[in-house]
């Protein structure tokens, strides 16, 4: 039989218990390989992208901007800036003689428009070989019209999508730091990495509220420039989908001694992890305050309502759907630890898991929780994919859109968990969505027209 | 024609239209994509992109969204030294994976702004690419195709591929029997019906590309790494024996394109016409065809166009004098022009993101005669710029994309979706534009939707038109 994957791909595929853990990972996309993967201005522009408040302006040829307008499902409250989609449109005369006079041309006329609280200017390839100086008509732009324009240094081709994640962060930093800060409380804290989709933070926050945690900033779903600029006054970083935040979190932690904490909204035990360990860190931090105290019996009170609640309407899931398998290709692969998680929750097997932009880290945990047998993979591809999922039988796949006609094509339920879906995932109500997602994936007739089908008659 | 609110449109005549620096929701892609859509139209063809792995990660994700079916677009996967000190060992090592894992037929690779602007000379590589691999059994063919992005929109990269397969494949020889098709970009549909009406006629015919099947197939047991379907690769070879070459486009370049190449290069007689989109521009095409094959119109097409004529009557009153923008690639925007203007829709707006230079022109060639008077034409467009003119010509329906549906949502007004990208309903690639099926699908779209909006707003809410 034909190897699967390309010779120099064979050591990011990973397969539990046949050799001892080895995965090589963190590399450039091999040439010709079809990554799933996208580049350094995709990964800014996602972190980035939900700040509504703000103007979004990426500078270079057209694709850059019309690929990535209104692509998210990143919830607003109030404004909705960040759904337009603006670029410099970069001409070939602008890449002969220069684009900077067009940038700036085009930075005051849409800040006039749109009154934007601050503006990020995102570079594209071009832009990192035509030299066009965006910090200097930054600067220049900054000074005119008074508020923060902030470069972010996206060149595609300078890394792949975590590298935009760190020019993210590295542009945010620069606005951090810059607010008010007095009237904050003790017991509060940011939220990193929930990027607002189908309206998630929204449910964070109220758990928050619940229990009696202040939210200061949101970084970035429904995210507003003047929180941004005091979210160093929080108690703590949350920071959730650590591959794109993570970094910003340490550079507050360097410079502004806020401290941080991992967790995951995805799944029961990741969502109650949670919000335990955030309420055992004020106990921890002020230690024999009633309020931290009382902070944790909310907690405690929360936790116990959300999943007496959940728990009767997922074992109609449940009961159904165990046995079955399912496959996960994700972005980041902090999601698929709790994907794992919520998987076992309903008595489904994971029997593949990926992910773009994995660290060694992130495979040797994924490595550590999923059952012997389950393929590993860094950085895959179509064909690899279909590979893995008709070796495996799988009855479910979870990706994103690139992953969804893949899954569809072979006749195999999918379930989209990326930027583009519409609906709740996170948070425990988001726990009985995703249930009932892949249920209603798994479950549809459908499927018995599919040549899949028949051939396992 | 009698048109209400006609002094609106002197208005905006009057005034000249602003032009923005900054592009605002775009109404255009990039020249690459339009390559790899070409190129996914062809037997056996892997698009390739020679630039950085993003633009093709992007690009699959916006096509895929249309058709929900897979599409592998290999890259180069440049990164940072690659940018520095040139593409060339990158794109080799591309194109060998690619034939080792997909053992396409042919690559077809096209260049990004990144490669075009550091200079990368994608002919040479590919001659030093085949000195390497002189010898080797199996390998696919190669076109490549320059489409910088800073330079026009998806539809010139179409185009441009459909021309350089034709430059670096077609061959001469002794004349055959067969017509040369450029429909330009279509629905799968459409190519599918384009198929069957050369087939009625008897013709034999080399349709290039052809996406019915490689972007609307059936489900599968085995994934195939490259789907069946598109032109052959042998068809495409003998295209330069051809007796005659059909190409759709009245806004294409007079000389740059893929009919006037086998014109120039293989004296190939060019019949260029409008999209067939309507009854009169579908009568031209057909005209043609009973011209080139020596027979009547197919009895098939006789009664669909005596329904479509008899359907035309029955719906004109609702649709008489309502007022459409209509946007999108600058072809498609003619053929819609043409369409409602000839069931009594004044195209108040037609508006694109190209910029040929020819839009205005070729509306005028396809309404002049129907039309009291010319619309507002526009090229190099954006949403910004037809939002604002929109307000003052309060349109009754929108006719586009579906990245116009902001607009349509903040008018209150309905979206008559068409052409790409669908992103916003299922079963983008099976919208029928074209022939006289394609014009009764529209009539009866466009017709429900004006009566659909009229009753839904209807205080009364009757149950019969």
């Amino acid at each position: 039989m034909e190897a699967v994957a390309l010779k120099e791909r064979e050591n990011q595929i990973y397969i539990k218990g046949e050799t001892p853990f080895n995965i090589v990972c963190d590399k450039d996309s091999l040439a010709g390989a079809v990554s799933q993967r996208a580049c350094v201005f995709c990964g800014s522009r996602v972190v980035l992208y939900p700040i509504a408040d703000a103007l979004h302006l990426v500078h270079g040829p057209i694709g850059c901007a019309v690929y990535t307008w209104d692509i998210r499902g990143a919830l607003s409250s109030g404004p909705e800036l960040h759904r337009l989609s603006f670029s410099t449109d970069l001409q070939e005369m602008d890449v002969i003689f220069g684009g900077e006079k067009k940038l700036r041309q085009a930075l005051l006329e849409l800040i006039d428009r749109h009154n934007p609280k601050a503006a990020f200017v995102y570079s594209t390839c071009i832009v990192g070989i035509i030299g066009d100086d965006l910090e200097a008509i930054c600067r220049q732009v900054e000074r005119e019209k008074g508020i923060p324009v902030i470069p972010v240094k996206s060149e595609g081709f300078k890394g792949n999508k975590r590298a935009g994640y760190q020019a993210a962060c590295d542009a945010m930093f620069r606005l951090i730091g810059t607010g008010e800060t007095s009237n904050i409380s003790k017991f509060s804290l940011n939220i990193l990495g929930d990027f607002n989709l189908a309206g998630e933070i929204w449910m964070i926050r109220e758990y928050y509220e619940r229990m009696g945690i202040e939210v200061v900033a949101n970084i970035t779903g429904d995210g507003r420039v003047d929180d941004i600029r005091r979210a160093h006054g929080a108690a703590l970083n949350v920071v959730q989908c650590s591959g794109s935040t993570m970094q910003l979190a340490n550079m507050m932690e360097e410079q502004y001694g806020v401290p941080s904490m991992r967790v995951s909204y995805f799944g029961v035990e990741d969502m109650s992890e949670a919000l335990y360990d955030i309420a055992r860190f004020f106990k921890k931090k002020f230690p024999g305050d009633r309020e931290a105290d009382a902070i944790m019996e909310r907690t405690m009170a929360l936790v116990q309502e959300e999943v007496r609640n959940l728990m009767p309407g997922l074992e109609k899931y449940r009961k159904a759907l165990a046995g079955k398998k399912a496959a996960i290709y994700v972005g980041g692969s902090f999601k698929a630890f709790s994907l794992v998680k919520a998987f076992r929750l309903v008595d489904m097997q994971v029997v593949l898991v990926g992910s773009q932009t994995g660290t060694e880290e992130d495979y040797r945990e994924l490595e550590a929780i999923t059952d012997p047998g389950t393929i590993i993979v860094d950085d895959s591809n179509p064909l690899e994919l279909t590979s893995f999922l008709k070796e495996k039988g799988v009855d479910i796949f979870v990706g994103g859109v690139k992953e969804r006609p893949i899954a569809y094509k072979l006749g195999i339920g999918f379930c989209d968990h990326n930027h583009e879906r519409k609906e709740v995932l996170a948070g425990f109500e988001g726990m009985l969505n995703f249930a009932r997602e892949v249920y209603s994936s798994v479950m549809s007739p459908v499927w018995r027209f599919v040549p899949r089908a028949k051939s396992t008659e | 024609m009698d048109h209400e609110n006609s002094d609106n449109r002197e208005k905006v005549m009057s005034k000249n239209h602003p032009n923005y620096i900054a592009t605002t929701n775009a109404c255009k892609l990039c020249r690459p994509l339009g390559a790899c859509l070409a190129f996914k139209g062809i037997e056996g063809t892997v698009p390739y992109l020679h630039g950085s792995q993003g633009c093709a990660t992007y690009m699959r994700r916006y096509i895929i969204s249309h058709y929900n079916e897979p599409i592998d677009i290999a890259s180069s996967s440049l990164s940072e030294k690659h940018a520095v000190y040139g593409g060339g060992p990158n794109l080799k090592l591309g194109l060998t994976n690619v034939a080792e894992k997909y053992r396409p037929r042919m690559i077809g690779i096209a260049t990004t702004c990144l490669t075009e602007t550091i200079g990368d000379d994608v002919g040479m590589y590919l001659q030093e690419y085949a000195k390497d691999t002189a010898g080797s059994k199996g390998l696919p063919d190669i076109v490549n195709v320059s489409t910088p992005s800073y330079s026009g929109t998806h539809m010139e990269g179409f185009h441009g591929a459909i021309d350089q397969v034709i430059e670096q494949m077609a061959e001469g020889g002794p004349q055959n029997r067969t017509v040369n098709l450029l429909p330009g970009f279509v629905s799968s549909a459409d190519y599918r019906l384009l198929r069957e009406i050369m087939d009625d006629f008897g013709l034999d015919c080399t349709m290039l590309p052809d996406l019915s099947e490689t972007m609307d197939g059936p489900a599968m047991l085995e994934y195939e790494k490259v789907p069946a379907g598109g032109t052959p690769l042998a068809a495409i070879k003998a295209m330069g024996r051809s007796r005659a070459t059909i190409e759709f486009g009245r806004t294409l370049d007079r000389k740059g394109s893929g009919g006037f190449r086998l014109k120039e290069k293989f004296n190939i007689t060019g019949h260029r016409l409008g999209l067939p989109i309507g009854i009169e521009e579908t009568d031209r095409f057909f005209d043609l065809l009973c011209k080139l094959s020596g027979r009547p119109v197919p009895e098939k097409y006789v009664g669909e166009r005596g329904r479509l004529v008899d359907a035309y009557v029955d719906g004109h009153k609702y649709v008489f004098g309502k007022k459409a923008i209509i946007y999108g690639e600058e072809d498609l925007v003619v053929g819609m022009s043409a369409f409602l203007a000839e069931i009594g829709i004044f195209p108040i707006l037609c508006a694109s993101g190209g910029t040929s230079g020819r839009l205005a022109e070729a509306i005028a060639a396809v309404t002049a005669d129907i039309l009291p008077r010319q619309p507002e034409v526009h090229e190099g467009m954006d949403f910004f710029d037809i939002s604002e003119m929109a307000e003052t010509l309060a349109p009754d329906l929108i006719v586009g994309h579906s990245k116009g549906y902001p607009l349509a949502r903040k008018l209150n007004i309905p979206l008559i979706r068409v052409g790409f990208p669908i992103h916003d309903r299922v079963g983008g690639q099976r919208i029928l534009h074209l022939g006289y099926s394609g014009a009764q699908r529209l009539f009866d779209t466009v017709t429900n939707a004006v009566i659909a909006k009229k009753q839904d707003d209807s205080r009364i809410g009757y149950s019969y038109m």
